[in-house]
């Protein structure tokens, strides 16, 4: 039978599973849109911005470990989308991407709403196609799938032709796909991978630094049998939160820029470093020159592009984590004496002590302005057993998520991480929760990151997605003032944003549930009751205006050379809160 | 800077390869000296020639990046091995009627042909090593050079000579 395009796109997408997508329409996509709208398999949320779309489908796929789906029109709609498009990119997102585009007749005429969706798209996606041809469409959207999901993921964008929406051909969905120039590959060579595991049995410093390729693969079972066959501390990246569990007494928490003290310090003296899934970039490795100077390097990734990019490397494996892991372990299992935990004592007093000489740490005065960092332990403390999906922004609230939420198992940590995109963080919650509408989603904002996608809770409301938002108020940009703080003589250009709206009004303006905890003894009570509301939730907490995120290696320096905390200047400056005080109003609007 | 290497790419051939590749030089800063392309015997895919710098990791990045993108078949570093490479140029030189016998001397020097004359100029076609292209070049700017397009190098991996002593011995068993 034939087929209009709409009508084939839609099919493609049954049997590919999909049963949410993100979208808005426009004139282009009608068809589509129209053909959308006469079927009830696949739930349409219809978002206020493409920016959300795109996120949304980002939150969905990393919450699920599947493709997300996003469709929007052409021109704006797709310039609009190509934020999330880049951010998918940077951090290995398996996303398809459907654009409209003005008909085939019209293409290069710069006719209304054109845009070169192809050209645009081609740096921010693994693979993009024009589908000229109706009768190229089914094969397109498999190809889609397959390159978005196989390999290293990423987004990959089909734009569609108005005519080809509309024009006709007979429909067959191919069983598998088969492209001449792309063959990821899954398996390690086996030599490489006897070397690593006979480096790992010689070596006396080793640390596991594990990135989001191991999320992605799936080898959490693997890695935790790795590191438990062998003893070794655990580093995750910021994509990598997850992989490993939080609470293991083997996980040193996060690395890199604004890492643990011990994760760092592991690193620099180590004299063996396996990093599996992950793409030694520049927030790890700060001074590549002074990064791990002892250490021998393993790097097991399915991107070869990734290897030796950034660090020299002596042991490479190009292979899927998970893959690799297994045949690792393997040969471990086979050579390992024992138990390793004798052997490793040395290096885990030594990261013992690094971790007694340096926690994690910050002062809550009882009646004091709150302290960012509390808010999320608290976070972390109230919801742990619910096994909450966790999304943020970007900027200090995102760091301090990093550092002070732990996550049991993947999947459940959804941040930017590559392009830091702000704006981020509402959205791809919205989009988890759209995936699994049970469970809770929470989403750490900032005061300014979470006006960057704020319309989106239209489309929260409308879609009944119950996502609960936790703003940490401090008026701020709060990373570019730290660094303003500490690197420009506290000059703040740009960054004081000086008042903020109200967001518990602001949350009821668009039918949502608003909240505010001022003072730390409400703060329980209050995430409480935002948690146990089944609606979308804006819970204000206006923090520590000055708070700064540590430790910190300042962009360039070594691994080794961490801030621990304020300098002498800047202590005096810890005082006042985020809240906009009726009197700061006055001063604002009469300044 | 580095060494000149010269790296030979196939390429599905469709619409937006040569921009993939071109883009993946361009946004990743690395540089390309001249960049040829044409199909192959096989009409659906294409050759490309691309003659680059850089230092051994610069070049490692290229090739594995390369690779990487969806439509390239095989990348090859000629430069791991031995290649022979030609290129072309087109050179349209002004002659006044003094210099038109001296001009017909540089090219047969070169062994290039004349393969267009007006009463005022000569179009001259050669091909050879960068090297030569440039002698010539040398030698017809004084005459007065009024156009010059050069296609850009082409390469192709030398047979190894062991694969023919292989051969040769193959011979002398039989």
């Amino acid at each position: 039978m034939k087929l209009t395009g709409a009508e084939i796109l839609i099919e493609c997408l049954k049997r590919e599973g999909v049963k949410t997508i993100f979208a808005l329409p426009g004139g282009v996509v009608l068809k589509i849109f129209d053909m959308l709208h006469q079927q009830k398999d696949i739930e349409v949320v219809l978002t206020r911005h493409e920016q959300g779309a795109g996120h949304m489908a980002e939150g969905y796929a990393k919450a699920t470990g599947k493709a997300g789906v996003c469709l929007v029109t052409s021109g704006p709609g797709m310039t609009n989308v190509i934020t999330a498009l880049a951010d998918a990119y940077m951090d290995s997102v398996p996303l398809v991407c459907f654009s409209g585009q003005v008909p085939t007749s019209l293409i290069g005429n710069d006719a209304f709403q054109e845009a070169d969706n192809i050209g645009l798209s081609r740096p921010c996606t693994k693979y993009n196609f024009l589908v000229k041809d109706v009768a190229d469409l089914a094969t397109t959207i498999k190809e889609a799938f397959y390159i978005a999901t196989t390999g290293r993921p990423g987004p990959v964008l089909v734009d569609i032709p108005k005519d080809v929406s509309m024009d006709k051909a007979e429909f067959t969905y191919p069983s598998s796909v088969s492209i001449r120039s792309y063959n990821p590959v899954y398996e390690g060579n086996k030599w490489q991978i006897k070397q690593a595991a006979e480096a790992m049995m010689k070596a006396k410093k080793p640390v596991l630094y594990v990135g989001g390729g191991a999320i992605f693969s799936g080898a959490s079972q693997e890695l935790m049998e790795l590191a438990e066959l062998t003893h070794m501390p655990v580093d995750m990246t910021l994509m990598g939160l997850g992989a490993f569990p939080g609470e293991h007494p083997q996980s040193m928490g996060m690395l890199g820029m604004h890492g643990t003290y011990w994760a760092n310090m592991a690193m620099h003296y180590s004299d063996l470093v396996v990093a599996i899934g992950a793409r030694f970039d520049d927030r790890v490795t700060g001074k590549v020159s002074e990064f791990c100077p002892h250490a021998k390097v393993i790097h097991i990734d399915i991107d070869p592009t990734s290897i030796r990019k950034n660090v020299n490397v002596d042991i490479p494996i190009v292979g899927d984590c998970k893959t690799v892991l297994r045949e690792l372990i393997q040969i471990l299992r086979a050579t390992v004496n024992g138990d390793q935990r004798e052997l490793r004592k040395p290096w885990w007093n030594q990261i013992l002590e690094w971790q007694q000489a340096n926690p994690l740490a910050y002062q809550q005065a009882v009646d004091g302005p709150i302290k960012p960092q509390h808010v999320i332990k608290r976070l972390y403390e109230l919801t742990k057993d619910m096994d909450p999906i966790v999304s943020t922004d970007v900027g200090q609230h995102q760091m301090w998520a990093a550092q002070y939420f732990k996550f049991a198992k993947p999947n459940r940590w959804l941040t930017s991480g590559g392009l830091g995109t702000m704006g981020f963080g509402f959205p791809a919650a919205m989009g988890a929760q759209a995936a699994f509408p049970g469970r809770l989603v929470l989403c750490i904002a900032g005061d300014g990151s979470i006006q960057m996608n704020m319309q989106e809770m239209a489309t929260a409301v409308v879609h009944k997605l119950p996502v609960k938002i936790i703003v940490l108020n401090n008026r701020f940009h709060g990373m570019v003032r730290q660094w303003q703080d500490l690197f420009y003589e506290g000059r703040y250009a740009s960054s004081d944003l000086e008042t903020t709206p109200d967001f518990v009004k602001l949350a009821e303006a668009y039918g949502a549930v608003g909240l505010r905890a001022s003072k730390p003894s409400e703060m329980d009570a209050v995430l409480r009751e935002a948690i146990a509301v089944n609606r979308p939730v804006i819970v204000d907490v206006p923090t520590d205006r000055y708070e700064n995120v540590y430790p910190m290696i300042p962009a360039g320096g070594s691994n080794h050379e961490m801030i621990l905390e304020d300098p002498p200047h800047l202590k005096t400056k810890q005082a006042g809160s985020g809240q906009v005080t009726p009197k700061d109003l006055d001063t604002i609007l009469t300044a | 800077m580095g060494m000149e290497h010269i790296i030979s790419v196939t390429v599905e051939n469709k619409f937006g390869s040569l921009s993939r590749v071109a883009g993946l030089f361009s946004g990743r800063g690395f540089n390309i000296e001249s960049l040829s392309v044409a199909p192959t015997l096989d009409p659906s895919m294409s050759q490309m020639t691309i003659v680059t710098s850089g230092d051994e990791r610069i070049i490692e990045q290229i090739v594995k990046q390369l690779n990487k993108l969806i439509d390239v078949i095989k990348v090859v570093d000629l430069n791991e091995s031995d290649f022979v490479s030609r290129e072309t140029a087109l050179i349209k030189v002004h002659t006044r009627p003094e210099d038109r016998a001296e001009t017909l001397r540089i090219a047969d020097i070169f062994r290039a042909n004349i393969i267009d004359s007006t009463p005022a100029t000569y179009t001259i076609e050669v091909t050879g090593a960068p090297r030569k292209i440039e002698a010539i070049i040398n030698l017809l700017q004084p005459l007065g050079i009024k156009e010059l397009t050069r296609t850009g190098r082409v390469a192709v991996a030398r047979e190894s000579i062991r694969a023919a002593s292989v051969l040769a011995k193959k011979v002398v068993r039989e």
